[in-house]
């Protein structure tokens, strides 16, 4: 499953959550266990809690919680939901 | 804004489409949710997205619409149509979310609507709305593929709007799998509206329905709605009770004769219907009706199904009405349009926009039938009774034309219009000896004496005239038949005025000879009497004559007065009271 990702590619990453609600924390502990996983080499992920920062998220386009967007290496790709499915995820990481 | 039951003081929040606040008394339920329900192409959005503009256009109550469906831009283009300038209105009162996911949008797990609730509470606090639209929310949710999920999050919307105040209104879609699913929605709310859109003898009508209304009254009915230039409106019908202004003013119908049919023109504000055969001079009518209008001044609006306004210009100038300096001043406006088989609201939508617009007290409709007859089925002539009320109820008064063959009731039941129809006036053709020749009857005048003759209506370019039609061995006469009769007329009426010449001067000799006879006997009446005035003297001279002989008679014999001269024999005493004799008598 690792062999997907080219490890010396940047990946910034930016995760939507709302507060504790359970989704976002479950989409919290998927994202960084992706992360840890299989890009434990350079990745940035920040964590925006919407409720702080609504106007941020409307910038963003943001509509529902957790939405990851996946900023670098272009082309910019959105995930909603709690992120599950692991092997999705790493798919749309991996810019497929 | 006013309540309307005071125990459940549901307050109302204007929607401003016309005919809508009127059936629910006052609008949707302020600071409950509304649920808008219907098929594709029913205007749910136009309905909701409506809400939030008058709100923000006349009433200044800032809106949020957030779009599940369309991305802003889309909307703001469609608005467009009906001359809403969003971009305008974005600046203070309104605000877009857009909530449609682009397709490379990836998917995974469950997601709620946390995040959305609380960007749009912010939006909310930041612009004080008070009206918000979720338009097409089951477009995101339906990502949920989930149905408990789904119905957590319609859950929690709901719980967001009771506790934020804010009036709102959900549209969704029904007739399809995302419909049944949301069914609950219905119970959830505390009203719902219904949009439909059929199809009846291949004409699209739309209508609406509220189904539900928590804490107020309201009327069932499925209502007519047309999307017009200015956006939705019910034709709904108005006040169940008639109340119209009724008014004793008259107004000619262009035509001297026709107007002393009418014992002085049509009334104002009356509906008057010609109808007839094609080519029976309606239009001509029609056209002379509306000139007279613009004579008095009066603004009047020309609707025509069949011919473009230069058309009908150069058509009413050939029988002598003259109409384009009215077009040029603005004073008629010609509004001419084809028959859209589609959507009779529309078109109907459409009229009463032009009639809002140029302020007409005078209207023809040319003809009326383009919209009844053609689609003869109730829902059509509805609205055409609803369209002929609307205007009724604006003091117009309306001229239409009506294409029927014969005085058929059952064909003019069909329509609906006749009983609209204050007058109705019928033309007709009479075939005879060879020609066609125009008949014009009066079927119907309410509230007026009117003639019930038929005239013959004539066309030519010094005018158009209405003459007596003659009755002639049971048969009307017109045209060719009419002129023969009138010239035998006047042949046979100057006979007569031969022989009654001929009769007065006999008369008169008559008279001479009579006057004549007349002084010949009071010749012969004085003649006589002088003879009987000579015979008197005579008679009168002799009695005379006699007494004096009488009294010399009795002197001589020394005679007693009483004593006469036939009764001698009888002598009596009594000397006293002589010395008058019976000649003191005489």
């Amino acid at each position: 499953m690792a062999k997907i990702v080219t490890a010396n590619a940047r990946l910034v990453l930016r995760l939507y959550v709302a507060g504790n609600a359970p989704n976002s924390l479950i989409a919290i502990a998927n994202l960084k266990a992706i992360c840890d996983a299989h890009f434990a080499a350079g990745h940035e992920l920040e964590i925006v809690d919407l409720l702080k920062h609504p106007l941020r998220a409307l910038a963003d386009g943001i509509i529902v919680t957790p939405t990851l967007l996946k900023l670098l290496p272009l082309p910019v790709h959105r995930v909603i939901g709690n992120l599950s499915d692991r092997t999705e995820v790493l798919l749309t990481l991996a810019g497929k | 804004m006013k309540t309307a039951s005071p125990q459940t003081a549901v307050t109302k929040m204007l929607t401003g489409i016309q005919g809508f606040d009127e059936i629910t008394d006052g609008g949707l339920p302020r600071g409950r949710t509304t649920l808008v329900m219907g098929g594709p192409g029913c205007g749910k959005t136009v309905f909701a997205l409506q809400t939030l503009v008058n709100g923000a256009h006349r009433m200044k109550e800032a809106g949020i619409f957030v779009a599940f469906e369309e991305n802003a831009r889309q909307i703001a283009v469609n608005a467009a149509t009906f001359g809403w300038d969003l971009p305008a209105l974005e600046e203070k009162k309104l605000f877009f979310l857009d909530a449609q996911l682009s397709p490379e949008v990836v998917k995974v797990g469950g997601f709620d609507l946390i995040g959305m609730l609380a960007l749009l509470q912010a939006k909310t606090e930041a612009t004080h709305a008070t009206r918000i639209v979720f338009d097409g929310i089951d477009v995101l949710l339906g990502l949920l593929d989930d149905p408990a999920a789904e119905r957590r999050e319609i859950y929690r919307v709901r719980d967001w709007l009771s506790k934020t105040g804010l009036t709102g209104i959900i549209t969704q879609k029904a007739g399809n799998e995302a419909g049944d699913r949301y069914s609950f929605l219905q119970f959830m709310v505390d009203c719902v509206v219904v949009l439909r859109h059929q199809v009846v003898n291949g004409s699209a009508f739309r209508n609406l329905r509220v189904v539900k209304y928590r804490g107020s009254g309201f009327s069932g009915d499925a209502f007519p709605i047309s999307l017009t230039k200015e956006g939705m409106q019910l034709t709904n019908r108005g006040p169940t009770e008639l109340k119209y202004e009724v008014t004793t003013e008259r107004i000619s119908t262009g035509l001297p004769r026709l107007d002393k049919m009418l014992r002085g023109g049509y009334h104002r504000g009356s509906n008057v219907l010609i109808s007839g055969a094609p080519g029976t001079a309606k239009s001509t009518l029609a056209g002379l009706f509306a000139a007279a209008a613009c004579e008095r001044g009066e603004r009047t609006l020309y609707v025509s199904f069949d011919e473009g306004a230069a058309q009908i210009v150069r058509n009413l100038r050939s029988v002598g009405i003259r109409l384009s300096s009215h077009v040029k001043s603005g004073l008629l406006k010609i509004y001419s349009t084809r028959t859209r088989g589609p959507n009779v609201e529309d078109q109907f939508g459409d009229l009463r926009a032009q009639v809002r617009a140029h302020h007409p007290r005078c209207v023809v409709i040319d003809p009326l039938s383009a919209l009844s007859t053609k689609l003869a089925h109730l829902a059509s002539a509805d609205v055409a009774q609803w369209f002929l009320d609307f205007l009724k109820g604006e003091k117009v008064t309306v001229v239409n034309t009506s294409l029927m063959n014969g005085l058929d009731t059952e064909e003019a039941t069909a329509t609906g219009i006749s009983t609209v129809a204050d007058t109705w006036i019928h033309l007709s053709y009479i075939v005879q000896d060879g020609e066609r020749n125009r008949a014009l009857t009066i079927v119907k005048s309410r509230g007026t004496g009117h003639s019930n003759q038929v005239r013959e209506l004539t066309l030519s370019d010094q005018g158009v005239n209405l003459t007596d039609v003659f009755i002639a061995h049971g048969k009307v006469l017109m045209g060719v038949a009419r002129w023969q009769w009138e010239q035998e007329e006047q042949a046979g009426r100057q006979r007569t005025q031969v022989a009654t010449e001929y009769k007065r001067l006999h008369l008169q000799l008559g008279q001479a000879e009579a006057a004549a006879r007349l002084q010949v006997i009071q010749t012969e009446m004085e003649a006589r009497s002088a003879e009987i005035a000579v015979l008197a003297d005579a008679t009168g001279s002799a009695s005379s004559l006699l007494r004096t002989d009488e009294a010399m008679l009795r002197k001589l014999r020394h005679a007693d007065d009483d004593v006469r001269v036939g009764r001698r024999g009888v002598a009596k005493r009594g000397g006293g009271t002589n010395g008058k004799g019976p000649e003191g008598a005489t």
